[in-house]
């Protein structure tokens, strides 16, 4: 292991020098984040290597009008809302699902066929699925639509949050002021969209995107399979974690996300709209979406708090850079969701210890 | 959120992390502050008749009542035991209260009794006084049960944080995150729930060996809720050292591993029934690990890192596998499964 993690440190380097300025790298996934942290990967690449973690955790990218939504659900008497466990402590208006969940109507599912069996468990409550997450989760949101569907389950509906994530990378690299070189991409979402999506990324804005996995040593040979490209002045679509991901992704899940689901323009916190960017249940399955049934409003809810999980999200500032850091918001009482989510920067940041982030 | 905090007891409240910690020292300490109760030591220390009594009690709530490695009644023993047995004593005699709803089979509650009376037997400890009460259907879930245990200290047994110096070692008797994992894959039904087993178990056989064998353990601590996070995080708090730990020295069972890996739990956080950590003098190090593994519960025994100088404020370091380093914080108090 030694021998590959110090072949990848050597490609760093190089580019480092061949590129004669710091290099940034953005991770687009949750998980990476962790990882990258959890294994204190950080430490140990070169100065001018910096990791900027970009919308890849599906909490964080959730916009507040979706989370105020969720809270307004909850207080329908009638209501069950069936949350996987990452959204309880994210704060809209008027508290958080985690302070609604000691008295009323909240659980927490590992997955959205738990959340149709809380449907059919449960005839007399309406079962909301607070449908979130990129392109992993959403074809498990799409089966359990189309099961509700064919087996008459009608007091299952899903809100949908899901998102896709190659539109949000093009609109980071559409801002003038981003200071992107090159994208580690994520492997969960690959596995379903295959590393051939990544290829308008590359032919768009010539930046190097490389698929890994979440093993401290795939994340480090990614990178170093980035700082070759860089190096040698090349942009290509790459996957290093070929065990998983395929160019054409998982074709089966793909057609029933397609089946569900049309792209919309949607909302993304930090990134504000970005055009057919979400997934919203297609018109022949309206009456299992939440939208519809409760007729909820979706205006963008305006941020007073100071918070800057939008421009830790784009890469533009590092969490130590937000006033409210470690003061005012921590863990415990976290004003943005990339301090609640387990997945989100700041969180990290706080956990594994600032100095050792840099 | 912050004023919703304070009307309502939320579920971390109860997780063992910082909400816990807040709630103690905020609203029971100032309440029932005695010099014995404020040490919040695993076990309260009385000097009863010339002899110095271990005194603790704990309240168990678990769901699934049963589960693979034991039952609500076992581990309702085996804590308290381990509390006491951390403590550096000889477990005497339990207490046994019951809380059972209303329409709870009896069947069920002879089951839990099996285990309750085979644990205690186990340990060889007579549960000597109890008690039963029910409530109505809906008031509790199912049954909880509430142990008090006394024990005499050993003799030899002279724990504290206080004695804690630079250059110790931390050991620990086995793999962690057994029980937390095998409860947390159970309840959400996850596949390979029977691959896993809770270590439950009762320690005070292997604790009572190894302090009056050895003369080098300075403290010890079961790493229950908030696993062995909270407890390395409570012991450089209170000692106001630093604890370095390697990740590669860390006994964990693969299963358990992939299983906190699907969730995107921190195994370092998850519950242990059956495991201890002791911080011992560098000179006994290698006489402590060997009673350990010639112990059935000590056989994957392991020095897991040892205590250093603190810089700016006392910190809990992992170096990874990689050779990078990290902060391991106090746990918030409740594990929360990830969306993908």
């Amino acid at each position: 292991m030694l021998e590959q993690i110090y072949k990848a440190q050597r490609l760093m380097d190089a580019a480092c020098k061949k590129m004669g300025r710091p290099i940034n790298i953005m991770e687009v996934c949750g998980t990476h984040t962790v990882s990258i942290f959890r294994n204190g990967i950080r430490p140990t690449l070169p100065k001018r290597l910096k990791l900027l973690s970009g919308p890849g955790c599906p909490v964080c990218v959730t916009d507040q009008s979706y989370i105020d939504s969720v809270l307004q659900l909850a207080d329908h008497d009638d209501c069950l809302i069936a949350t996987y466990g990452d959204m309880i402590r994210v704060p809209g208006k008027s508290g958080s699902l985690e302070t609604k969940q000691s008295s009323t109507n909240v659980k927490i599912v590992l997955s959205s066929e738990d959340a149709l069996q809380l449907a059919k468990d449960i005839p007399d409550k309406t079962v909301v699925f607070v449908a979130v997450g990129f392109e992993t989760t959403a074809p498990a949101t799409a089966v359990a639509v189309k099961e509700a569907a064919a087996e008459g389950v009608d007091n299952f509906c899903i809100l949908s949050g899901h998102k896709l994530v190659v539109p949000a990378m093009r609109t980071l690299l559409s801002e003038k002021n981003h200071n992107i070189d090159a994208f580690l991409c994520p492997g969960h979402v690959s596995v379903i969209i295959g590393f051939g999506a990544f290829a308008e990324i590359v032919e768009g804005f010539g930046r190097p995107c490389v698929v890994a996995g979440f093993e401290p040593l795939q994340i480090i040979e990614g990178l170093g399979a980035i700082c070759q490209q860089l190096a040698e002045g090349k942009a290509k679509v790459q996957s290093i974690y070929t065990a998983v991901v395929t160019k054409q992704g998982n074709t089966t899940a793909q057609k029933i996300i397609g089946e569900c689901f049309e792209a919309a323009d949607g909302y993304w916190r930090g990134l504000g709209l970005i055009e057919k960017s979400t997934l919203k249940l297609k018109d022949k399955y309206s009456r299992f979406d939440a939208v519809r049934r409760f007729d909820i409003s979706e205006i963008p809810a305006e941020d007073k708090s100071g918070c800057r999980c939008g421009e830790v999200l784009c890469g533009l500032i590092e969490p130590p850079e937000c006033k409210l850091f470690e003061k005012t918001c921590t863990p415990d009482t976290a004003v943005g969701p990339c301090m609640v989510s387990s997945e989100g920067t700041c969180a990290a940041w706080f956990k594994y210890g600032r100095e050792r982030c840099r | 959120m912050t004023k919703e905090r304070r009307d309502r007891i939320l579920l971390a409240h109860g997780g063992g992390g910082r909400l816990t910690d807040e709630l103690i020292r905020h609203h029971i300490l100032p309440r029932l502050n005695n010099d014995t109760l404020a040490e919040l030591a695993d076990s309260a220390k009385l000097n009863l008749d010339s002899k110095l009594v271990c005194f603790t009690t704990d309240s168990y709530v678990v769901k699934p009542l049963f589960f693979n490695g034991g039952d609500i009644g076992k581990l309702a023993v085996c804590g308290t035991i381990n509390d006491l047995a951390v403590a550096g004593s000889e477990p005497a005699a339990l207490s046994l209260s019951l809380i059972i709803e209303e329409g709870f089979e009896f069947e069920l509650l002879e089951k839990i009794l099996a285990g309750i009376s085979e644990a205690a037997r186990a340990n060889g400890v007579d549960i000597v006084t109890g008690d039963i009460k029910t409530v109505e259907a809906g008031a509790a879930d199912k049954i909880f049960i509430n142990t008090a245990g006394i024990g005499t200290r050993l003799d030899d047994a002279d724990l504290g944080l206080n004695r804690i110096a630079v250059g110790d070692k931390i050991i620990i008797n086995g793999t962690i995150g057994d029980h937390g994992m095998t409860i947390i894959s159970q309840r959400e039904g996850i596949k390979f729930q029977s691959q896993l087993k809770s270590d439950c178990a009762g320690l005070a056989g292997l604790t009572c060996e190894l302090l009056r064998n050895t003369e080098g353990v300075k403290f010890m601590r079961d790493p229950t809720r908030g696993g062995l996070a909270a407890t390395l995080n409570e012991i450089s708090r209170g000692s106001g050292l630093s604890v370095e730990i390697r990740e590669a020295d860390i006994p964990i069972n693969p299963t358990v591993q992939a299983a906190a890996d699907m969730l995107g739990f921190d195994i370092l956080n998850i519950a242990n029934e059956g495991k201890f950590v002791a911080i011992v003098s560098r000179e006994s190090v290698d006489d402590c690990l060997n009673i350990c593994r010639k112990h059935p519960l000590g056989k994957e025994a392991s020095t897991i890192g040892e205590i250093v100088e603190t810089v700016d404020a006392p910190v809990v370091e992992l170096v990874t596998k990689i050779g990078g380093k990290r902060i391991v914080q106090m746990p918030y108090g409740r594990e929360l499964p990830r969306i993908c």
